[in-house]
């Protein structure tokens, strides 16, 4: 299975080409910050050159001033001194290039991650239904700073790597080209290993990585599940199979370390080869002349050598860097793909020139929204799914409540999230206040709508702020106010901390029956015109359910609601109740006439009447 | 609950130092535990630290001595010293011809080059290869250790501990112990030898130059030190604010509903920013603070190097030292620069790797389940009985109160109370998931107490009422008690179970795949595959825990009906809400604040009144309702 992974991972990595116009992309991010990345590179050239005159340096110390013989204390101090200044210089342009290029990194990840979220305020709702919070996630906190990171620290490192290499080749030919050649030998099979090495390294560490998450699986599962485990005996089971799932990531990791291993020698034995050579002709040359010249100073062999041997480390670091663009390049595509991704509901550029866009709207061109809806003739698929409504036609009265009931899958979802223009219509229009929503910006529509979800979606915050969440400058004093409405006052003064209490990310802290009535008093305070509520179907204590009820009738006042129905109370009290099987509406009227009918209606109501009173009397 | 609070001790109360010195005995003795089978690779990577470091010296040594004693008398060199050679050399080269010999093949200084950094590399591969082997043999033993571990403490344990800080720990604290035995704890050793050995070399060649050269390290290494340390406040506060950065957008992401229902985009952006900004000036931060540590340190790293270097020469005009020798001071001074400063930052490193081991002790001094009793391992039929049990959880309240009945083999018991009446608990302790405070419960006559406890649950099937699949295939769960059976029988349980057809709808029929990774299954479908894989176990005895809740009442009463047929003389405990499915058993159990109120079939206590009464009146109430609304019309 090893080996299997391993091609296949460097197939998916490492068979692809690097995609230059994927990193001219992001190097746009970069140069955004010219001058942070110039300084960064310019500093990284700097400290090459300093690598690279220590050497000279030493020479100068040997032939001048220790062989010449002559030179006494004196010589010392200047020497001494010239020394001093470039390792200070070299100390600041270290300091420097930390600076410009941890800058640069910075800078880079937070614009990517800007334009991200902007992106992502934008997107369609069809984006999220395929895209996963995690998927989401991965790319904000792992894929963009671990991009902003490489290009800031390895593409200069390039510069580094390179001017020193660079150099090196130069001071050897210079200095004596017939054994600079000859030394420059070893340069291509060193490559060649270096880059061949690298990427096994990285694919190997991939391997790693994803037997790693498995064991964490494992683990997860067997905490999760240990109730489970115990019931059914299966501890001795899982447990070889865990041991199995260790010793792969024991090989794994083994290999991974053995392939560093392996590979740093190598190099190293590759290098001493062109240093023997080195010291060899050298001295030769040094004794008397050969075919490589005139006679080399003992100065002279020591920066010879010292170039030698200071080559190889920059060459692996070249090689490493290209092998991790390679392998970067998966995480770059995702990346750009999430910024690049095109919206699905857009406003037309006339609609967004009067109306205003998502972040910066015109509110003073709005026109008043009354709550009169109508579906004409509107069908509708989900992308790449089978058809949910044909031909749908629907008149809702401004400040009318429609219940919508049936079975999961049957449309009910749907037709709510067209009325919030979640999604628009595949054919078919959607009417408001007599005129096509789209004839008017997304904004215009959803500032004026409340939306309560079966499962309240609270921000981390305190009480206050998630009320406050449906308009932004409401006072301390509407805030409770329209808690007040919904009841959720009471509760909410009994807790010790009253609205300043945190509810935990999610709302967690709270139970579900609270997270209703705040996410009720939120809608208050919004004070929309069309009122959308998807109920939730799990159960909930009597207590809460009275309180609920009676806070639902607050919220419907004067609005027009739609309200996915599951709580009998909700339903009976609907101006309008609509089954919906199939996309269309089999039974529609008010509670008594639909019990009537003795159809679909009339057996939901029976069965949950009958659940609904167990609950009550067992709690 | 002991549990939990060794735990929490973490963040409670200060602990005495005689607690803490006790913790640190136990860590001690932890590493020890852990470091079983993993000892000789450690030696032998040692044995190759040492080689490498002694080859790695030898290099410079063999240019240097190229310099002087073969080179140098042609370079017009005119300094008077030269490398202290040690007698058994001279003799060789002596023996060999002389320098003129040397001189004369050069090339044999040129393959020594290279013989001594193959050997170097060799060693060096010795080193890390060892490392890793035994680094990963220990992380295999600490990860296999606290797996077997979590599945063996009680089942109260469990449900006391966080999942994810207990997973954490599994990992990551796991991964920094491997990852500073593997890097930092033998880089320590390999440091320490490289003083030594260089410390040797130079000392012998000349005293002065070898204090000169080092004298700046140990400044070096304590700055590292500090560095590290005081570095860490703002590496958890820029962690921190990373944290907040995403967690707003996980906020944002999960609640994109909410935030377009208010049209709230321009202020999310806003406080995204506001967060983004401040992440990115706390990096900056840290950022600065790095660039200036290690732009300093390598300043004064290069220092070292240069005052090696300037001495040297001044050494060697006055004759104390030859030029092989400056070139194997300057090259050793410039080898252990870093690795000194490296050394600072190790030792401030040290104490997380503590913190880790610590951590994970507290998960293993958690005590395992035992045996109280015989640990017998009886026929078991199905015979059970309840002698006055009383059972409370360790935080004190009773939960059950003087319980007493029986069940003769083959015999349906249905149990019905409100929430928090004990119904759960009192099938958990038939499991043995928890153990019986007061009386005893008997099973074939035997207390259950005396039956080896994986013995009695191979033989006493429980469905949960929120079942947990395991991350595999449909089929492999459902046979996941008998891996061998063949999928006729699976197929059998699945239908009885009324989810044959269900699973073979999906694309992948049984190989679907289930769990955290896989398909998501509705409730009901969860809880029928947990019938199904209970079936599978053909126990004596079975527990339905409310095990149905989620499926509708007529694939209920189906499974019900194929139970009965198919069941041939299991004793059965039902958990239900549903008069439908209470009324059916051979005996009904109503309890009631952890009492048994009442016992009887159902027409004996539909004539009692009590809650069974109230239940089944329901019924009556909406055909009353019915006939109210139709009135009013």
């Amino acid at each position: 299975m090893d080996e299997l992974t391993t091609t296949a991972l460097q197939e998916e990595e490492f068979n692809k080409k690097i995609d230059f116009k994927l990193w001219k992309r992001l190097l746009e991010y970069a140069l955004r910050h010219k001058r942070v990345f110039a300084a960064g590179v310019a500093l990284m050239l700097v400290t090459a050159f300093i690598d690279l005159v220590y050497p000279q340096l030493t020479r100068y110390a040997i032939d001048k001033i220790i062989v010449k013989g002559e030179s006494g204390i004196g010589d010392i101090v200047p020497f001494a001194l010239v020394y001093l200044l470039f390792v200070v210089a070299q100390g600041a342009s270290i300091v420097g290039f930390i600076l410009f290029c941890g800058q640069l990194e910075m800078h880079m990840s937070f614009d990517i991650r800007e334009d991200a979220f902007k992106k992502l305020q934008e997107l369609s709702f069809s984006y999220y239904d395929k895209t996963a919070v995690g998927y989401i996630m991965a790319r904000m906190v792992g894929d963009i700073p671990r991009l902003s990171e490489m290009i800031a620290w390895s593409l200069t490192d390039i510069f580094w790597s390179g001017g020193f290499i660079i150099g090196c080749i130069i001071f050897l030919l210079s200095m004596n080209w017939k054994l600079g050649l000859l030394v420059l030998i070893v340069l291509p099979p060193l490559a060649v290993v270096s880059v061949y090495f690298q990427r096994k390294i990285l694919a190997q560490h991939r391997i790693v990585r994803k037997q790693n998450s498995r064991i964490t699986g494992a683990f997860n599962e067997g905490i999760m599940g240990a109730v489970t485990t115990k019931t059914l005996v299966r501890e001795e089971r899982n447990f070889d199979e865990f041991k199995s799932e260790a010793r792969s990531m024991k090989k794994a990791s083994i290999k991974a370390a053995i392939l560093s291993g392996i590979f740093t020698p190598i190099v190293m034995t590759l290098g001493s080869i062109a240093t023997a050579i080195a010291l060899y002709a050298g001295g030769r040359t040094v004794i008397a002349p050969t075919i490589f010249g005139a006679t080399m100073t003992l100065g002279a062999l020591t920066a010879f050598i010292s170039y030698t041997t200071n080559l190889f480390d920059p060459m692996q670091q070249l090689a490493g860097i290209f092998a991790e663009m390679q392998s970067a390049q998966a995480s770059a595509e995702r990346v750009i793909s999430l910024l690049d991704t095109p919206c699905e509901i857009t406003d037309t550029p006339e609609v967004i020139a009067k109306y205003g866009d998502c972040f910066d709207p015109k509110r003073e061109n709005w026109e008043e929204l009354f709550g009169e809806v109508e579906f004409k003739n509107v069908s509708f698929a989900y992308k790449g799914g089978e058809q949910v409504l044909k031909d749908f036609d629907l008149k809702v009265r401004q400040g009318e409540t429609i219940a919508l009931v049936g079975e999961t899958g049957a449309g009910k979802s749907t037709i709510v999230n067209l009325v919030c223009r979640f999604y628009e219509p595949t054919s078919g229009e959607i009417l408001i206040d007599g005129r096509d929503y789209r004839e008017r910006s997304q904004l215009w529509l959803q500032d004026r709508l409340g939306y309560v979800l079966q499962s309240p979606h609270l921000f981390s915050g305190s009480i206050r702020d998630n009320i406050r969440y449906g308009r932004k400058d409401a006072s301390d004093e509407e805030v409770i106010a329209a808690a007040k409405l919904v009841h959720a006052d009471e509760f909410i003064s009994a807790l010790d901390k009253g609205y300043d209490t945190e509810v935990g990310e999610g709302g967690a802290r709270l139970s579900t029956g609270q997270k209703q009535l705040i996410s009720f008093a939120r809608v208050i305070l919004a004070d929309p015109r069309i009122f959308v509520l998807d109920e939730a179907t799990s159960s909930i204590d009597t207590e809460t359910e009275a309180l609920i009820q009676g806070a639902i009738g607050e919220v419907l006042k004067n609005r027009t609601s739609f309200i996915v129905a599951h709580r009998l109370s909700t339903i009976r009290s609907a101006d309008r109740i609509l089954v919906i099987r199939g996309g269309k509406i089999t039974e529609s009227g008010t509670h008594k006439e639909l019990l009537k009918l003795r159809g679909y209606y009339y057996n939901l109501y029976t069965t949950q009447f009958t659940e609904n009173s167990t609950e009550k009397l067992l709690g | 609950m002991e549990t939990k609070t060794d735990i929490k001790n973490e963040t409670g109360n200060k602990p005495s130092k005689e607690e803490i010195r006790k913790q640190k005995k136990a860590v001690r003795a932890l590493a020890l535990d852990f470091s079983r089978g993993t000892r000789h690779h450690f030696l032998l990577g040692i044995l190759g630290i040492f080689a490498a470091i002694v080859t790695a010296y030898f290099i410079p040594l063999i240019t240097g001595f190229t310099i002087d004693y073969v080179l140098k008398d042609y370079a017009e060199a005119e300094y008077s010293g030269s490398m202290v050679i040690a007698p058994w050399i001279e003799r060789i080269v002596d023996n060999l011809g002389g320098k003129q010999f040397l001189i004369n093949n050069l090339y044999i200084m040129g393959i020594l080059l290279i013989l001594a950094t193959a050997l170097n590399a060799l060693a060096n591969y010795v080193r890390r290869s060892q490392v890793a082997y035994g680094a990963e043999q220990l992380a295999y033993n600490m990860r296999t250790r606290l797996y077997d571990h979590l599945a063996n403490v009680p089942y109260d344990y469990h449900k006391h501990i966080s999942s994810g800080d207990i997973i954490q720990r599994c990992t990551s604290d796991v991964d920094t112990v491997r990852r500073f035995v593997q890097n930092q704890l033998l880089e320590i050793v390999r440091t320490v030898f490289m003083i030594i050995v260089a410390g040797y070399i130079m000392f012998n060649m000349n005293a002065k130059l070898s204090l000169i050269s080092v004298m700046l390290m140990p400044v070096l290494a304590a700055a590292a030190y500090i560095y590290c340390r005081g570095v860490k406040k703002h590496f958890a506060l820029s962690d921190e604010s990373e944290g907040v950065l995403s967690a707003a957008i996980q906020e944002n992401t999960a609640g994109v509903r909410v935030v377009r229902a208010f049209g709230q985009q321009r202020s999310e952006l806003d406080s995204f920013t506001v967060k983004n900004e401040d992440y990115r000036k706390k990096s900056l931060k840290l950022n600065s603070l790095m660039a200036f540590f290690w732009g300093v340190s390598d300043m004064f790293g290069f220092i070292q190097i240069a005052i090696s270097l300037c001495f040297g020469v001044y050494f060697v005009i006055k004759g104390e030292i030859s030029v092989g020798e400056l070139t194997v001071f300057s090259s050793y001074t410039a080898m252990l620069v870093w690795p000194v400063r490296q050394l600072g930052r190790i030792l401030a490193d040290l104490e997380k790797a503590g913190v880790s081991l610590g951590r994970l002790n507290e998960i293993l001094e958690a005590p395992v389940e035992a045996e109280p009793g015989l640990a017998l391992e009886p026929k078991i039929t199905g015979k059970v009985e309840f002698r006055g049990v009383g059972f409370g959880y360790e935080d004190g309240q009773d939960v059950l109160k003087d319980i007493s009945f029986s069940a003769k083999p083959g015999e349906t018991v249905a149990l019905l109370g409100s929430t928090g009446s004990g119904k759960s608990s009192l099938v958990q302790l038939l499991q043995r998931l928890y153990t019986v405070r007061e009386g005893e419960i008997l099973i074939d006559g035997v207390n259950i107490n005396d039956i080896e406890r994986h013995h009695l649950r191979r033989n006493i099937g429980l469905v949960l009422q929120e079942p947990f699949l395991y991350s595999r295939t449909i089929m492999e769960n459902i046979r996941i008690t008998r891996p061998e059976a063949d999928e006729g029988e699976v197929y059998d349980a699945a239908s009885v179970a009324s989810i044959h057809e269900v699973i073979k709808s999906f694309d992948k029929g049984y190989d679907t795949v289930v769990g955290e990774k896989g398909v998501t299954l509705s409730g009901g479908q969860k809880q029928r595959v947990a019938i199904a894989r209970m079936l599978m176990q053909k126990a004596p005895i079975i527990i339905l825990d409310d095990s149905m809740s989620a499926v509708d009442t007529e694939t209920d009463a189906a499974i019900r009906d194929a139970l009965q047929s198919r069941r041939d003389g299991c004793t059965t405990f039902i958990i239900s809400h549903r008069i439908t499915t209470l009324c059916r058993a051979d005996k009904i159990l109503v309890l009631e604040g952890g009492r048994l109120v009442q016992e009887g079939t159902h027409e004996q206590l539909l004539k009692t009144p009590g809650l069974y009464q109230r239940i089944a009146d329901i019924q009556n109430l909406l055909e009353d309702e019915m006939k109210t609304e139709q009135e009013a019309n």
